[in-house]
């Protein structure tokens, strides 16, 4: 199969490793990766902020450049989602309502990839280590993924995974929400880390960097040794 | 930023800090969690009841001149007065106008939070009238002068050493930390107060259509006996509180108890139809019920958002709302707090000033994965965020991402950005932390990310 | 035009649009409803021994007191019990086939609230004695109305309520507890119908259980 990837801004430019990992796995798998360089932004920060006609602007460019694609995988629920469930609404009663739907039927998250669209759960992978998982809010409730990523995990040789009390709540990203109530963001944040420390775990693992990217945040703030990974790392690894 | 709108962030920066606060919360929140499942689990189909009671609550509010019609006859037939109140001014004087005239001095109110939304008790206590709310927690937040904490649980945010004190204070009583004396010391001052009052005051949760009934969902009774001793009674509802069948209420009755309290069902659940008939031995000589709209109509004309009003008023999304844990009721600085208050209150109170309850979320879908109608809630922050970008968009933001379109998508342009983004990374401890720190509101309580010293674009352009 | 026109006028005008309909993404739900609800609602029992049983344990975790008995001389000796030990000295009742026999049984001049009754009188009584409609088993709860059980003060506000209940009175659940109040008053509601679900309780101190808020503290169900 020839799978395109997405590869959102902040993947791009602070966690390359997240899509390098998605490359190498897909690959391993014997598929044809593509990944086009120009969209880097799905428009989810303008369509969270209220400005609709921007964050069309930004969007349409990515539905035009995947307009061929057999499909997309991208490495984000947070942007999985944006393309799966609000581009529809985005472009509803505009004359791009139809591509945005088509663009919507072929858009995966990784995990979800692997699993439901490729029947993938082994990977081969190997990663000696005690872990918990934080399921992102966008990819837990508006696409449906739990099952998935622990499917994946449980393949993985050596990973040892507790669940955490608070793996369903909001880590309290929620991208531009994190600077305009930045101490509500916090606050949510203090409550994850407690919950993933009481856990004993080395790493917290999710499907979202965004998430991760604020929860790494507040424990490098803290001088934590609790490290956070994407899945996609892991199951790079062997 | 308006006032209003930093008054929330003031309020919100300070519950944050208040870890005592914040624990009190989470816990009080975590133990109603665990109960609250075990409750679903009772169900034979949770999900299939929510779908069901979304679609009677549909079918209501989207018939809900017919439904009033058949509720307002049924109820006349069997001798209420029924009033209808357009707004918030009109609701207090039809009823202050009923007190004036029974020369009723003392008034019992069960809880009511549309009595919050509309203030009756100021005007009432204006005309010289005492009222006393009989339910425990909102007894409790009267004699603090507060509003209600919860729209369930008014005064969620105190110990019992606070309300040891405060009845110490207030009521005269000896010092006690145990809860049943506490409770004791309430019910000998309430049970008076019910056998003296004039006239007794009651919100309720639902309006029946078919049976012109109202109904009232209790735990203590007090709304049982504020409806049975004193001679007048009024019942004050909003109108889109509507059942279409007498029926419906096996479903909403253990629903409500199951999300809101965690309880199977609550433990007193009353239809009122009318005032005392011919050959009942008690019960009020007069009964009757203000309709109120207050921007409930208006609300409805919003087809997108139509669904906020089928809210039973159950709690279930504060109880889980992320936000909520960390801030509490208060700071919202408005009667409905948490995700409907935040959905809700533009609509009741104005866009302009309301609009930064949708922006304090992280539209996490928490609240409408819990809510027992299936309410869109956190898609409707999204759909106030763009009524509001929309109608007073904030101009500097609209041209930053109008700007950030071509240098998001075009290759170019994201290379440039890449380059300049790794020479700020350089210059950026430098000011850190201080005024100048254009990242200041991460940078207080985070570490920033580094930028790769590759990218994953320049490392897929280098592979080929 | 009155403010009622003007609001029914402003709703039709509001519903002019559509709303979206519901849309069932998550489970197919079983059509259709002529039970009533009951498939999506905890199970009820089909017979009367399952019913009291599942009745009995939700009366027992919501602190009511539920005694099964033989008949009317059992109910007697059993409230004789209560009576001596609780040092009852008033109660009240109201004109039922089961209750005056009952309470003279009790050898105690009862305050009957069918005759015209001073309210402070009532507030010092000890128990009420009241009959019912109907007993839930779904969800524990005893289902009085102000025409079967003495009118609306009597069952909550002396601090003992006694509920005299016969076996054929059991349901299974609400909804059959509904369809019981539609059958036995057709259009002619009493003014009050009340589901009593075990004694008055609040959760308002730091979310601790406490029992006898304003009604009752104690709630006892004998069926016979």
């Amino acid at each position: 199969m020839k799978i395109s990837l997405f590869i959102p801004c902040f993947i791009d430019l602070c966690f390359p490793k997240v899509g390098i990992s998605m490359v190498r796995i897909l690959e391993k798998l014997g598929h044809e990766v593509e990944c086009p360089e120009a969209p880097a932004c799905c428009g989810q920060p303008a369509f969270n902020t209220g400005y609709w006609d921007e964050s069309r602007d930004t969007a349409i460019k990515v539905i035009e450049q995947y307009k061929d694609a057999e499909v997309v995988v991208i490495a984000s629920g947070s942007c999985g989602a944006m393309m799966n469930v609000f581009y529809p609404e985005l472009f509803a009663q505009t004359r791009h309502a139809e591509a945005a739907k088509a663009m919507a039927a072929k858009c995966f998250e990784f995990s979800s990839f692997l699993v439901n669209r490729l029947g993938v759960s082994d990977l081969g992978a190997r990663f000696p280590a005690r872990v918990t998982f934080h399921d992102g809010c966008h990819g837990l409730r508006e696409l449906k993924i739990k099952r998935e990523p622990r499917v994946l995990m449980e393949k993985v040789k050596g990973l040892e995974l507790v669940e955490m009390d608070a793996a369903e709540v909001c880590c309290g990203f929620g991208g531009t929400f994190s600077a305009k109530f930045p101490m509500i963001s916090t606050a949510m944040g203090e409550v994850k880390c407690d919950s993933a420390l009481k856990t004993d775990a080395e790493y917290i693992v999710s499907n979202d960097s965004s998430c991760l990217m604020h929860i790494q945040g507040l424990l490098d703030r803290r001088g934590s040794k609790l490290k956070t990974i994407h899945l996609a790392e892991i199951l790079a690894q062997s | 930023m308006n006032a209003i709108a930093q008054q929330f962030k003031d309020q919100a920066t300070r519950m944050t800090r208040d870890l005592h606060h914040r624990e009190l919360i989470q816990t009080a929140l975590g133990k109603y969690a665990v109960k609250r499942d075990e409750k679903i689990a009772l169900f034979q189909d949770w999900q299939g009841a929510r779908q069901r009671a979304s679609e009677i609550k549909w079918n209501a509010v989207n018939h809900l001149d017919e439904y009033l019609v058949e509720f307002t006859k049924k109820l006349e037939a069997r001798g209420t007065v029924v009033h209808w109140a357009g707004t918030a001014a009109q609701a207090r004087g039809i009823i202050t106008g009923i007190v004036k005239e029974k020369k009723a001095r003392l008034v019992i109110k069960s809880k009511s939070m549309t009595s919050e939304e509309i203030h009756l008790n100021e005007a009432l206590e204006k005309e010289g009238v005492e009222v006393v709310e009989s339910d425990l927690g909102e007894f409790i937040v009267q004699l603090r002068h507060e509003a209600p904490y919860h729209i369930v649980f008014p005064a969620m945010h105190l110990t019992r050493g606070d309300i040891s004190e405060l009845f110490s204070r207030e009521l005269k009583s000896a010092p006690t930390d145990s809860p049943e004396e506490l409770t004791i010391i309430a019910r000998r001052v309430l049970r008076q107060k019910y056998v003296k009052a004039d006239v007794g005051i009651t919100g309720a949760n639902f309006a029946i259509a078919e049976t012109g009934m109202i109904s009232i969902t209790e735990n203590e009774g007090n709304a049982r006996l504020t409806a049975a001793l004193p001679r007048v009674m009024i019942t004050l509802i909003g109108l889109e509180k509507v059942l279409p069948k007498l029926e419906d209420l096996a479903l909403f009755l253990p629903m409500l108890a199951t999300v809101g309290a965690a309880q199977a069902i609550s433990g007193y659940n009353t239809l009122y139809g009318g005032p005392r008939q011919e050959g009942e031995a008690d019960g009020p000589e007069e009964f009757h019920v203000v309709l109120l709209d207050n921007q409930r109509v208006a609300f409805l004309a919003d087809a997108e958002q139509r669904d906020a009003l089928h809210c039973i008023r159950c709690g279930a999304c504060l109880n889980v709302c992320p936000v909520y844990r960390n801030v509490g009721g208060h700071a919202y600085g408005t009667t409905y707090c948490g995700p409907i208050g935040a959905v809700i209150t533009p609509h009741l109170r104005g866009l302009k000033d309301w609009k930064h309850l949708s922006y304090a979320s992280s539209l996490c879908g928490a609240c409408t994965e819990g809510c027992p109608v299936k309410i869109n809630l956190h898609h409707h922050l999204l759909q106030t965020r763009r009524n509001s970008g929309s109608e007073n968009p904030v101009w500097w933001q609209k041209i930053a991402f109008k700007l950030f379109a071509p240098v998001a998508n075009v290759r170019f342009f994201w290379a440039m950005a890449t380059r300049l983004g790794r020479v700020g990374q350089r210059f950026h401890p430098l000011v850190k932390g201080t005024r100048l720190d254009p990242a200041r509101a991460w940078t207080k309580t985070r570490e920033t990310p580094k930028l790769a010293p590759q990218s994953f674009k320049e490392w897929w352009r280098q592979r080929k | 035009m009155s403010e009622r026109e003007n609001i029914l006028a402003r709703i039709r005008e509001a519903l002019v649009i559509p709303a979206p309909k519901p849309v069932l993404k998550d489970k197919a739900v079983a059509e259709p409803l002529e039970d009533g609800y009951a498939a999506f609602l905890p199970a009820a029992g089909n017979t009367f021994e399952a019913q009291q049983k599942q009745f009995k344990l939700n009366a027992v975790d919501l602190k009511a007191d539920f005694h099964l008995l033989e008949d009317a001389s059992e109910a007697a000796v059993t409230l004789a019990k209560i009576r001596d030990s609780e040092g009852w000295k008033k109660i009240a009742t109201h004109r039922g086939a089961l209750t005056l026999a009952v309470c003279d049984a009790l050898g105690l001049a009862p305050l009957i609230v069918d005759d015209t009754f001073d309210k402070n009188a009532l507030e010092t009584c000890d128990a009420g004695i009241t009959e019912c409609d109907a007993l839930v088993a779904q969800t524990g709860s005893v289902l009085v109305t102000s025409r079967s059980a003495g009118g609306r003060a009597l069952s909550v506000l002396p601090p003992h309520h006694i509920v005299l209940a016969r076996r054929d009175q059991m349901v299974p659940d609400l909804p059959a507890a509904f369809a019981l109040v539609k059958r036995k008053y057709g259009a002619d509601f009493p003014s009050m119908i009340s589901f009593i679900t075990g004694p008055s309780r609040t959760g308002d101190i730091e979310r601790i259980l406490v029992l006898g808020a304003h009604g009752p503290k104690k709630l006892t169900i004998l069926c016979y």
